[in-house]
C-alpha cells in the first residue's frame, strides 16, 4: 500500500456512490412509468430491518457468501465457473444423504458432512476442469450443461432414496439426526431466530481466500495466470494443473454452500431446498471484485435487499421482482462506474506526473514513467 | 487498484446504511401498522401465493377466485404477496410473519412448499389462523392450522375414463407441469381411469421439469412439444397437469384436430376462443372452495382447523361438461363418480 492519497479515496468512493445513485434513479424511473408507489416503495426499501429480519440478512449473506468465493476463485484466474450452482445442488443432495444416515455422533458427524459435501462438489466439478484441460472444452459451456444434469441427476436420486412424510407433498433426503442439528447463535438481541452456526463456516472459508490468494506462492501463480497465461508459463506455472486445481477448489467451496442451510434450517435436502444460490454468487462476486471484504459487503446488500423485497408486496402492493431489477441494474452501474473512474484515476495520475515533469528542470529526461 | 475496490465496496454498503437511516424517521408509522385493526370483530385475510401467484392460469389463480369471492360476498378486507423464485425456508416465513405484523388475522398459504413455514407461524402466533393448501403432514399441522388437501386422483380417474372412452386409436398421454408427487397423483388416477376402461391401452406419460427447476407450471412451449410428440406417436386425447404450460398442450391438440383435457378450473371455460372446442372436459380441483370456506367459517365465528380433503364425494374434485363433447359417455361417468364415492373404486394415489 502505497502513501496516503486523498484523490485516490474520493475516486474509490464515487464509484459505488455513483452505481446506487444509478439504481435509485434507474428503479425509480421504472416505477413511475408503470405507476407503482414510488415513495411507498423506497420506504420499504430501505426502512430499518426488525431484529429477525437482520438475522435473515446475516444468515441468507452468509450463504451468498460462500457462493461468492466459490465462484471468485475461479474468476481470480478467469476461469468463469458458472456451475456453482449444480455443484452445490450436488453436494448439499450427498451431504444431505451422509448425514442422514447418522453414522457418527452429533458434531463428528457435522464435520465429515462438511468434507463429503466439498468432495462431491469438488469431484463434479473436476469433469468440467478434465473437460477443458483434455478437450479443450470452454468451461462456461461445460458448467452450464452440467448445471442442467445436476439438476436431472440429483432429483432422480431424491426419487430413489427420498422418503416421504404422510400427508406430505414435499420430497427430501431423511432429516437428519437432532444431535447433529446446530441451534445457532443468538446473535441479535429480541431477534426470535438464530444466526446459523455455519456464519462461523463462512468467515473462516473468507479469511483463507484471503490468505490463499493473496499470501501463497499457490495464490500468486493462480493470480498470475489469470492476469496473463503466456507470461504464466514463462515464468514456470504449469497452467493446465493450475486449471484442474482452481477449478475443483472452487468446486469444492461450491460444496459448502448449501451447509449453513442443511445444518441450521432444512436438516433435508428436499423440493423446497433454496435453488439458484450459485447465480446469485457470481452478481455477488463481480459487485464485490472478487476480494473477500468487498464480498462480504456485496453479500450483505443482497442479503438485505432480498430481505426487504419480501415486504414489497405486503406494504407498497408492488411485486417483490422489482428487487431483481434494482439489483440487476446495481451490477451494470457499479461495473460502468469502475470502468469510468478507473480511466479518471489514469487521467489525473498522467496530469499529475507531466504537471511534475514540467516543474523539473527541462534538461533531466522523462525516463521514469508513470506509475498508475 | 485492488486497494480502490475494497474502498468501494465498504463505501457502497455504508452509503445504503446511511440512506437507510436517512429514511427510517419518515418509514416508522408507515411500517404497515393497522390502528382500525380489533376495533371490531371482523375478519383481515393475507394471503401467500406459491412462485407465480395470481395469474397462474393454475392453482394459485384458483386461490386467487375464493379469495375475490370471499371479498366480494363476505367484504373481507385482504392482502396478497407471493413467493419468488428460488427463495429460502426463511423468506417464506418471514412472508407469513410480515402479514400477521401488519394485521392479517387470517392467513392462506398457497402450495406444499409452505408447509414448514406454516407449522412455524402457527406456532409463533397462536392467536392467528392459518390455512394451507396442498399439504396435511405433520411439518404444518396445528390447533390453528386448516390443511385443505383434494383428492386429485379421483378426479384425474373420471377424466382417464373419459379420455379411454373417447380415444379412438387406444392410445393417449399425460402431460405433467414437474415431477413432483402431488403431479404424480394426477398421473396415478387418470391412468387407472383409463385403465378401467381399456385395459390394453397405450398411455403415453412425460413430465416438462424436475424439481427444483419448476418452469414446467409456466412453460406453454414445453407444453406444445410434449403434446405434438404424443399426438404424432399416435395419441389422441391429452390431459395435462402442468398448469400454465398446458395452454401449449392445447395448442398442440388443435393443430393435430385431436382432443385435450384441462386442468384445475374448466378450462373449456378459461382458455383462449381458438382452442377451446379442443377441451373436451376438465379435472376441476377447487382450491377456491377450500378457500372460500376457511374464510366463510371464520366470519361466521367458526375457525376451521385439522386435514380436510376435498374428494368426489364432498365435490372438491370434479369434472366439467361445458361443450358438451362427452355428453355421450357422461352417464358412464357419473357411474364411475359414484363407484368411486361409494367406496368400490379405491383410486391409487402413486404410479
Amino acid at each position: 500500500m502505497r502513501t496516503f492519497q486523498p484523490r485516490r479515496i474520493l475516486l474509490s468512493v464515487a464509484a459505488p456512490v455513483l452505481a446506487l445513485l444509478v439504481a435509485f434513479v434507474i428503479t425509480s424511473l421504472i416505477l413511475w412509468a408503470v405507476g407503482d408507489p414510488v415513495a411507498e416503495v423506497w420506504k420499504t426499501l430501505l426502512g430499518a430491518p426488525r431484529p429477525r429480519q437482520v438475522v435473515n440478512i446475516v444468515n441468507s449473506a452468509s450463504v451468498l457468501y460462500l457462493s461468492a468465493i466459490a465462484v471468485a476463485v475461479g474468476f481470480r484466474m478467469n476461469l468463469f465457473n458458472i456451475g456453482v450452482d449444480g455443484q452445490y445442488r450436488v453436494a448439499a443432495f450427498a451431504g444431505a444423504l451422509f448425514a442422514g444416515q447418522a453414522w457418527l455422533p452429533g458434531p463428528l458427524n457435522v464435520l465429515l458432512t462438511l468434507v463429503v459435501a466439498m468432495v462431491a462438489g469438488g469431484l463434479w466439478a473436476s469433469i468440467a476442469a478434465w473437460l477443458k484441460v483434455r478437450r479443450g472444452v470452454s468451461e462456461v459451456i461445460s458448467t452450464i450443461m452440467l448445471n442442467a444434469i445436476a439438476t436431472g441427476l440429483v432429483q432422480w436420486l431424491l426419487l430413489k432414496v427420498s422418503s416421504q412424510e404422510k400427508g406430505s407433498n414435499a420430497i427430501g433426503t431423511k432429516l437428519i439426526p437432532e444431535s447433529s442439528r446446530l441451534d445457532g447463535f443468538a446473535l441479535i438481541p429480541n431477534a426470535s431466530n438464530r444466526v446459523y452456526t455455519l456464519v462461523l463456516l463462512a468467515i473462516l472459508v473468507g479469511v483463507a481466500y484471503w490468505f490463499v490468494l493473496g499470501k501463497t506462492r499457490f495464490g500468486f501463480d493462480l493470480r498470475a495466470t489469470g492476469r496473463s497465461e503466456s507470461a504464466a508459463v514463462a515464468s514456470g506455472v504449469k497452467v493446465p494443473r493450475m486449471v484442474m486445481t482452481a477449478m475443483i477448489a472452487s468446486g469444492a467451496l461450491a460444496g459448502l454452500v448449501g451447509m449453513p442451510l442443511l445444518f441450521g434450517q432444512d436438516y433435508q435436502y428436499g423440493t423446497t431446498f433454496q435453488a439458484g444460490l450459485g447465480f446469485a454468487g457470481i452478481g455477488i462476486a463481480l459487485l464485490g471484485r472478487n476480494n473477500a471484504i468487498g464480498i462480504a459487503f456485496a453479500s450483505l446488500l443482497w442479503a438485505y435487499l432480498d430481505q426487504q423485497s419480501n415486504g414489497l408486496q405486503i406494504r407498497a402492493g408492488v411485486a417483490p421482482e422489482l428487487v431483481n431489477i434494482i439489483q440487476g441494474v446495481i451490477l451494470f452501474a457499479v461495473v460502468i462506474a469502475y470502468e469510468l473512474i478507473r480511466r479518471a484515476d489514469l487521467r489525473l495520475e498522467q496530469n499529475r506526473v507531466a504537471r511534475e515533469l514540467a516543474a523539473q528542470s527541462p534538461s533531466t529526461p522523462a525516463t521514469q514513467g508513470a506509475s498508475a | 487498484m485492488r486497494h480502490t475496490i475494497k474502498v468501494a465496496a465498504v463505501m457502497s454498503a455504508a452509503a445504503l446504511a446511511l440512506a437507510a437511516c436517512g429514511d427510517s424517521g419518515g418509514t416508522s408509522s408507515g411500517g404497515g401498522s393497522t390502528s382500525s385493526a380489533g376495533a371490531k370483530k371482523t375478519i383481515k385475510v393475507g394471503m401467500a401465493y406459491d412462485v407465480g401467484g395470481r395469474g397462474d392460469q393454475s392453482f394459485n389463480d384458483s386461490a386467487a377466485a375464493g379469495l375475490d369471492k370471499a371479498k366480494s360476498e363476505l367484504g373481507v378486507e385482504v392482502k396478497e404477496a407471493a413467493a419468488v423464485n428460488g427463495e429460502n425456508e426463511a423468506a417464506r416465513e418471514e412472508r407469513l410473519q410480515q402479514l400477521v405484523d401488519a394485521g392479517y388475522t387470517h392467513i392462506v398459504a398457497v402450495g406444499f412448499a409452505y408447509a414448514k413455514s406454516v407449522g412455524k407461524a402457527a406456532k409463533d402466533n397462536p392467536d392467528a389462523h392459518f390455512a394451507i393448501v396442498d399439504d396435511a403432514s405433520a411439518d404444518s399441522k396445528g390447533p390453528n392450522v386448516d390443511q385443505i388437501t383434494f383428492a386429485e386422483n379421483e378426479g384425474s380417474f373420471i377424466v382417464g375414463a373419459a379420455a379411454a372412452l373417447k380415444s379412438k386409436a387406444g392410445n393417449i398421454g399425460f402431460v405433467g407441469g414437474v415431477n413432483t408427487p402431488l403431479i404424480k397423483k394426477f398421473e396415478a388416477g387418470y391412468v387407472a381411469g383409463a385403465k378401467a376402461v381399456n385395459k390394453d391401452i397405450k398411455i403415453q406419460i412425460k413430465y416438462l421439469t424436475q424439481p427444483p427447476d419448476f418452469s414446467g407450471f409456466a412453460d406453454p412451449a414445453k407444453g406444445k412439444t410434449a403434446a405434438e410428440g404424443m399426438y404424432q406417436s399416435g395419441a389422441d386425447v391429452v390431459y395435462h397437469a402442468a398448469g400454465g404450460s398446458g395452454g401449449g398442450v392445447f395448442t398442440a391438440a388443435k393443430a393435430a384436430n385431436a382432443m385435450a383435457i384441462g386442468v384445475d378450473s374448466d378450462q373449456a371455460l378459461t382458455a383462449p376462443a381458438d382452442v377451446k372446442d379442443v377441451i373436451i372436459t376438465s379435472m376441476i380441483k377447487k382450491v377456491d372452495v377450500g378457500v372460500f370456506d376457511f374464510i366463510k367459517s371464520a366470519t361466521e365465528g367458526k375457525e376451521l382447523s385439522g386435514n380436510k380433503v376435498y374428494d368426489l364425494k364432498s365435490g372438491g374434485v370434479d369434472y366439467s361438461t361445458t361443450g358438451g363433447k362427452i355428453d355421450d359417455i357422461k352417464a358412464k361417468l357419473d357411474d364411475y363418480k359414484k363407484q368411486i364415492i361409494d367406496g368400490k373404486i379405491t383410486v391409487p394415489t402413486t404410479p
